[in-house]
């Protein structure tokens, strides 16, 4: 009774006020990081700027005029590249079907099984795209089979990640309608589930394999094959005009690839 | 038949969905329950088919204890056991034909199933049940693109696709406008009649329980407080089972006349 009282007296929090309490430290801690990190950039960047642009003159300078004598024997090796991107999207894009089924926590109802996909999807995506080029460039040598293995690796988890929770945003009702009328575990995904998804399977497919695009160059750049091989082979020479040509292909290519890429996504949702 | 033998359930949070709960439901009944919010209508309708299980004592669908059921037996107790919603639940962005097809799933291999192999004969029986609640003329739109009662209707084709032997509905009419609810009655009503399917329905309407039962069980707390012939219910047997004093919006009204 009293314990009523003294509620409506003192006008009612909407939240209790242990959560208030946490959410007030986790902003001023937060806050705190970022004003000492700005503080310590500060310091480095000091003349950063003005130096930069007395460098940007020195470099144009030397890229100009690009030399469009090349173009025809870096159309190969620019192809190389979107295979390899095409290849490891769609060995991701496939892989990542069962990984991303088993880490979506409303279909794998048996949490071991959960946490440990989950986990090794975690893992995987700590692990940085370049870092994975080395290894595998380590592994088998300069080319582009290691350069589709570190892409693969990589947009498997991006992929599945972004699946996983595609999966467990669904609407479950229609699971339950068919697992009530006797449906398998197949079925009900096949059924119920893959009808939901796909829209959003495609979109995140087309998204990375955009991302693989311009993950390749860099890639190749370490020895993974493909333009980006051929652009660190060029700057290596000094040869500034032909890598500009080099840029200004990629620059098109990745444009072309995004624009036909976002029409198809607009299109599916 | 169903038999419930001091069926018993607790939820894992312990909460008592069903408590000693003795009733037996025979071939071929309409069977109304009843009781107010949260009184354990869904879960006693949910263990039938089991969605949920049942904690202790036993449940018997055609003399077979189910409460030990796992995988193939269970999906062939579910084959056997069709349910109607209240969200309908179909797959909003598939078609209407592949919608009802998916009733035959129990009965289809996996294979099968996956690359749409049914048989001339399943194909037409989803046509002649989507004709029966007269919707067959929506065979190609996407579920989304139906009404709420349209897609409810849909819904019934899918279940009886399923060649059911008992149907459970869970407030099939609970997201309807009350005339639409009362097509949506009188086809279960005439399916029941027809198919002999034994059917048991969850409503908290107490007009409509009252007009298209053969019995009502009333329930409250998680338990059976009432159960009887729709001849010897009363105004009185629902307060008994509610608890307080009829109101307005115990009623569905928009009877048809
Ligand atoms: N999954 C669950 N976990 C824990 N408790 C639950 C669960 N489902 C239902 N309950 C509880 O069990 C009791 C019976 O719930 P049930 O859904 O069967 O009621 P109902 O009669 O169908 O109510 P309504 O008319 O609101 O649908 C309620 O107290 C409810 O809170
Ligand atoms: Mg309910």
């Amino acid at each position: 009774m009293t314990n009523k009282n003294s509620l409506t007296q003192k006008s009612m929090s909407l939240y209790p006020a242990k959560t208030k309490m946490q959410v007030t430290i986790i902003f001023f801690v937060v806050l705190g990081i970022y004003i000492f990190s700005m503080y310590k950039t500060q310091e480095q960047m000091v003349g950063g700027f003005s130096g930069a642009l007395g460098n940007m003159y020195v470099v144009i300078e030397k890229f100009f005029p690009p030399n469009f004598a090349i173009l025809s024997a870096i159309w190969n090796s620019m192809l190389e590249t979107i295979k390899m991107a095409i290849i490891a999207t769609s060995i991701a894009g496939i892989l990542t079907v069962p990984l991303a089924v088993l880490s979506a926590q409303n279909i794998t109802t048996f949490k071991p099984l959960y946490y440990l996909t989950r986990t090794l999807l975690n893992l995987l995506r700590t692990i940085p795209d370049l870092v994975l080029a080395v290894i595998f460039v380590g592994l088998f040598g300069v080319g582009i089979f290691p350069g589709i293995l570190a892409l693969t690796v990589f947009s498997l988890g991006i992929l599945a990640k972004l699946i996983s929770e595609t999966i467990e945003s669904v609407d479950m009702n229609p699971l339950e309608a068919m697992r009530a009328s006797g449906g398998n575990v197949f079925q009900v995904i096949w059924y119920s589930l893959v009808p939901q998804v796909a829209p959003q399977f495609t979109s995140l497919v087309l998204y990375v394999f955009e991302i693989n695009i311009r993950a390749s160059v860099v890639l190749g750049m370490v020895g993974a094959g493909g333009i980006g091989l051929v652009l660190n082979q060029q700057l290596k020479f000094y040869n500034y005009p032909n890598a500009m040509t080099i840029i200004i292909v990629i620059f098109a290519t990745v444009l072309i690839i995004e624009f036909i890429s976002n029409k198809l996504r607009e299109a599916l949702l | 038949m169903i038999e419930f033998k001091n069926v018993g359930l607790v939820y894992p949070n312990g909460t008592e969905g069903l408590k000693n709960i003795n009733v037996k439901i025979n071939d071929g009944e309409f069977v109304v329950i009843v009781g107010l919010s949260g009184a354990g209508k869904s879960t006693f309708i949910r263990s039938i088919n089991r969605l949920v299980t049942p904690t202790s004592g036993s449940l018997l669908v055609d003399s077979e204890d189910i409460l030990t059921y796992k995988g193939k037996n269970l999906r062939k107790l579910r084959t056997k056991v069709g349910m109607i919603f209240q969200n309908y639940n179909l797959v909003k962005r598939t078609n209407v034909f592949k919608n009802v097809l998916a009733g035959r799933l129990g009965h289809t291999g996996t294979l099968r199933s996956i690359f749409n192999l049914y048989s001339k004969e399943d194909k037409a029986l989803a046509y002649g049940n989507l004709n029966r609640v007269n919707i067959a003329e929506k065979l190609y739109n996407r579920a989304d693109e139906l009404s709420g009662g349209q897609q409810q209707r849909v819904s019934i084709a899918r279940v009886l696709t399923q060649k059911p032997k008992y149907i459970l509905a869970d407030e099939p009419v609970a997201s309807l406008d009350p005339p639409t609810s009362h097509q949506v009655m009188t086809y279960l009503r005439k399916i029941n009649k027809e198919d002999n399917i034994t059917t048991i329905v969850n409503l908290h309407f107490i007009d409509m329980a009252m007009e298209y039962a053969d019995r009502i069980i009333g329930m409250r707390a998680g338990e059976v407080v009432f159960d009887g012939p729709v001849s010897e219910v009363t105004e009185k047997t629902f307060e008994e089972i509610y608890g307080r004093s009829i109101r307005e919006d115990d009623l569905r009204g928009g009877a048809q006349e």
